[in-house]
């Protein structure tokens, strides 16, 4: 496939037709509408609706959504209107992976083996509030597709950290003060790695950089039945103190850098990564981003930045990403 | 059929008869024999088709029952005390949602301090909550509930607990009739959702709603928990009809009608009461019994008719509201307002003091203040509140002790 | 109204006695309540259980009292107990002191020979059954037969048998 610059190309028109991507495709699903309030440059809304229209293009339009409270929830749903374009339900904060369990159940006691069940939250509701409902739905194989739309904080409640936010990172919790400014380090988990530990059929990363890519590993998953499991890093603009129009790019320098691995995995094994096209130092990564400012003035902390680039070189030497 | 068997037991047969589909199962005590009950029925193929799903807390058990219950399924889960407590975020969400799940609580005391044994402070925690609460006097009483509260809970998309006493009836192996399959499936039409995830016809569940709307929306629920006070008793003498014995309804009076005193409660304490109410009838007194079977919604005017000829009425509940008082004697009071009758609240078997007919006896024939514990050890509380501060529990173990 | 309570250890099957004996009277065509009472559950530590059984329904739930007959399963728990019953059943080879009428009851012993296992309730159930007639013989023995199948409810079937004929040879 020729290679994407930025997402000036949604589609690519010299492919033939079942060959081009979904957001390609006239009569994509559309399943997250125009009019949903969420900020300009968004890349949780981004990667949404890119995630649920090949899902729904996966299982010709047979699907059904289940949301944990959070950004993605609250812009979508400004009652009395939805953006929602499939079934779609939203309990509480903590329990979209049992909720998508209990969907599923439903749909195979009815016999209803057509219709396929998403689950979906944000790092706090995945990561943090929601990781024993998760754990359960792993540890079960229940057949949901879960996915983690990650832009490492509670951004919906005012930017605050959780347990996806990287070290360093400034949040409403862990403000650029004290000893350590900004989010420690030593703490944080993988939500992937942890999913990879679980043995499910399917475990993957991706971003909004490359959204090809994010719409392929949704097919994959679609194809196969049991607990999958896809982490998608977003950007947030408000939260990272970035540009709106930048949102793709840092996700892309988030890759680049080696801060955010991608990759895919089974039954416990990376069985696939995307090496790293055009590497970057981490402070490409971290300068447009005002969550990290206080690495950069009012001096230059060039001791994080080598706690962080070392976070970087780990991730490049342990997934193989050169 | 006529069976002896464990209350848990008889419960898990008679709720495979109302065929849920959905079944989300965590162990607590005292309800396990329940779950394990319906997870061999489902393994075994005798409930069928169902997803029996053992679940990794309660709240997932109740998440699970919202997922499922949405999607169209007729789902049921079981819990006590803590794990109720663990779950009643997702216990609001689904009457918020109005699914109709139906749960039984096999009632156990709240910790701290922990307790396994029966009384009514978990179900009485989540009395606000949007579910209708129904409380049954035997396990008779509880098989013919369960396969009401389904009827009832999809008539008005409303979920219902089933409440029952933990250990006293779930761990008793007594006679009861389970209805047969079939007149099961007579009374118990296939579920037929109001509002259901579905592809072909897809709507959005559990958007938020702003301070525009919301008032509506909280005061629909209140009017829909009214219904059920039309729709209680109507189920309850369906069931009468079809099965040949009276069970549930809202409330039940016993030998009240002529009394002068009545005494209230809910639950399987009833039973010994009646037996003391037998007792002092025949010495002479005009005493009587009412039984309260639905909680919540607080059947009021049914309350008031019964009690409003008496001259005294005891209130004996296994639960309270700390710093307060009673919870149900304060329902009793709001349905006895203007009248000029005498209440009084007796807090009794709480964390699973027995309640002893004795006991009853003795306080049914005495002045009773408008607060009272039954059998308090008077001694021991002044003691500690004497010496003051700290953990009441943790206290009081150097008095129980015999230790200085 | 006929009332007894167990006493014993978790493990020895107290509960299992009680509802044996629920289940019998059910057979005879009586009412019967066996309930338990017991802490966390765990082997070893003493649990009571009780039954009542009557021609009419029971609906008081309240832990019995005043038994008409104790059956005690474990005697390393009689210094602990107060044995002012009609009728005290007592699961040893000793002697015991009691108010009402006392039945020594090598149980375990018997269980040993009948069923090869130190599981002395039905053992006491036969000469409980014997010494008061709350429910017939074959009642027992068919809520045995329902509880336990093959061998097993063989073994405890004739514990059962041999201590109701001990009893009532000796009565």
């Amino acid at each position: 496939m020729p290679y994407q610059v930025g997402s000036f190309a949604v589609g690519n028109r010299l492919l033939p037709p079942e060959e081009r991507t979904t957001q390609a495709d006239p009569r994509r699903a559309n399943a997250i509408t125009s009019g949903h309030r969420a900020c300009r440059g968004c890349g949780e809304a981004l990667g949404a609706r890119y995630v649920v229209d090949s899902a729904l293009r996966a299982s010709e339009g047979r699907l059904i959504a289940a949301n944990a409270t959070g950004c993605l929830e609250v812009f979508s749903t400004p009652y009395p209107e939805s953006a929602w374009q499939l079934p779609w339900l939203h309990s509480v904060f903590g329990n979209a992976p049992a909720v998508a369990t209990g969907i599923a159940a439903a749909l195979k006691a009815k016999g209803r083996t057509d219709v396929r069940v998403l689950g979906q939250g944000g790092d706090g509701g995945t990561v943090d509030i929601g990781f024993a409902c998760l754990s359960g739905m792993f540890e079960r194989n229940d057949d949901v597709l879960y996915v983690c739309y990650d832009n490492e904080g509670y951004m919906n409640t005012g930017v605050q950290r959780s347990g996806a936010t990287p070290p360093a990172a400034r949040t409403a919790t862990t403000e650029a003060v004290g000893d350590e400014p900004g989010n420690v380090f030593g703490q944080g988990k993988s939500a992937p790695l942890i999913a990879l530990a679980h043995e499910i059929p399917y475990v993957a990363t991706a971003t909004i950089a490359d959204l090809h890519d994010l719409e392929a590993k949704v097919e994959r998953a679609m194809g196969m039945h049991g607990a999958r499991y896809l982490h998608v890093l977003v950007t947030c603009p408000l939260g990272w103190g970035a540009e709106a129009h930048d949102s793709v790019r840092i996700a892309r320098l988030a890759t680049q850098s080696g801060l955010f691995p991608v990759f895919e995995g089974s039954r416990g094994d990376v069985t696939a990564v995307t090496k790293i096209r055009r590497r970057v130092p981490v402070e490409d990564y971290l300068r447009p981003q005002r969550r990290f400012r206080h690495l950069f003035e009012p001096e230059l902390r060039t001791d994080v930045l080598a706690r962080i680039q070392a976070r970087a070189d780990r991730n490049i030497e342990r997934f193989g990403l050169l | 059929m006529l069976s002896q068997l464990e209350g848990s037991r008889a419960v898990a047969e008679t709720v495979a008869r109302c065929r849920p589909e959905v079944i989300g199962a965590y162990p607590i005590s005292p309800q396990t024999h329940i779950v394990e009950g319906l997870s061999t029925l489902v393994r075994t193929g005798r409930l069928a088709p169902c997803e029996f799903i053992n679940v990794e807390s309660e709240f997932a058990a109740m998440s699970v029952c919202i997922g499922a219950s949405a999607a169209g399924a007729r789902t049921y889960t079981a819990t006590s005390s803590q794990g109720l407590l663990y779950m009643s975020e997702a216990v609001y969400n689904a009457s918020g949602l109005g699914l109709p799940i139906v749960m039984t609580v096999a009632n156990r005391a709240l910790g701290a301090p922990i307790n396994i044994w029966n009384d009514h402070s978990d179900a009485m925690s989540q009395r606000d909550a949007g579910w209708i609460q129904l409380f049954v006097e035997s396990n008779q009483e509880a098989v013919d509930v369960h396969v009401q509260a389904f009827r009832l809970a999809e008539e008005l998309s409303v979920p219902v607990m089933v409440c029952m006493d933990g250990f006293v009836l779930t761990h008793a192996v007594e006679r009861v009739e389970l209805p047969e399959p079939d007149e099961v499936d007579a009374f118990l039409p296939p579920f037929a959702p109001r509002q259901v995830l579905d592809p072909d016809a897809p709507i959005t569940i559990g958007a938020m709603v702003g301070p525009e709307a919301f008032m509506e929306v909280r005061y629909l629920m209140h009017a829909k928990q009214r219904l059920a006070l039309e729709a209680i008793p109507r189920i309850a003498g369906e069931f009468e009809a079809r099965f040949g014995r009276p069970s549930g309804g809202l409330v039940r009076g016993y030998r009240a009608g002529d009394a002068e005193t009545i005494v209230v409660a809910l639950g399987s304490v009833l039973g010994t009461i009646e037996d003391v109410v037998d007792e002092l009838r025949a010495d002479g007194q005009r005493i009587g019994a009412l039984a309260i079977r639905t909680f919540r919604p607080w059947p009021l005017e049914h309350v008031r008719e019964a009690l409003a000829g008496a001259r005294r009425v005891i209130v004996v509940e296994k639960a309270f509201a700390v710093g307060v008082g009673g919870i149900v004697g304060q329902n009793v009071r709001l349905a006895l307002s203007g009248l000029d009758i005498e209440v009084s609240n007796v807090i009794a078997g709480l964390g699973g003091r027995p309640i002893t007919s004795a006991s009853l006896r003795r306080a049914l024939t005495s002045e009773l203040p408008p607060l009272s514990f039954l059998d308090l050890n008077e001694g021991l509380v002044a003691r500690e509140l004497a010496r003051d501060t700290g953990a009441p529990a943790e206290n009081m173990l150097r008095d129980l002790a015999g230790r200085a | 109204m006929f009332g007894v309570r167990f006493h014993g250890r978790g493990g020895q099957g107290v509960v299992t006695s009680a509802e044996l004996l629920a289940l019998a009277a059910f057979r005879d065509g009586r009412h019967a309540q066996a309930f338990p009472l017991f802490g966390s559950e765990r082997t070893g530590a003493p649990v009571m259980a009780f039954c009542r059984v009557d021609d009419r329904e029971i609906r008081t739930r309240e832990p019995i009292s005043d038994p008409d007959a104790l059956v005690v399963q474990d005697p390393t728990l009689l210094h602990a107990l107060d044995l002012s019953a009609p009728l005290v059943l007592v699961n040893t080879a000793g002697n015991v002191q009691a108010p009402g009428r006392v039945i020594i009851v090598p149980a375990t012993e018997l269980a040993r020979e009948h069923l090869g296992r130190p599981l002395p309730g039905p053992a006491l159930l036969g000469a409980l059954v014997a010494a008061t007639g709350v429910t017939s013989f074959g009642a027992l023995e068919a809520a045995i037969r329902e509880r336990f199948a093959g061998a097993v409810a063989d073994g405890n079937v004739n514990a059962a048998r041999a201590a109701h004929d001990s009893v009532l040879a000796h009565a």
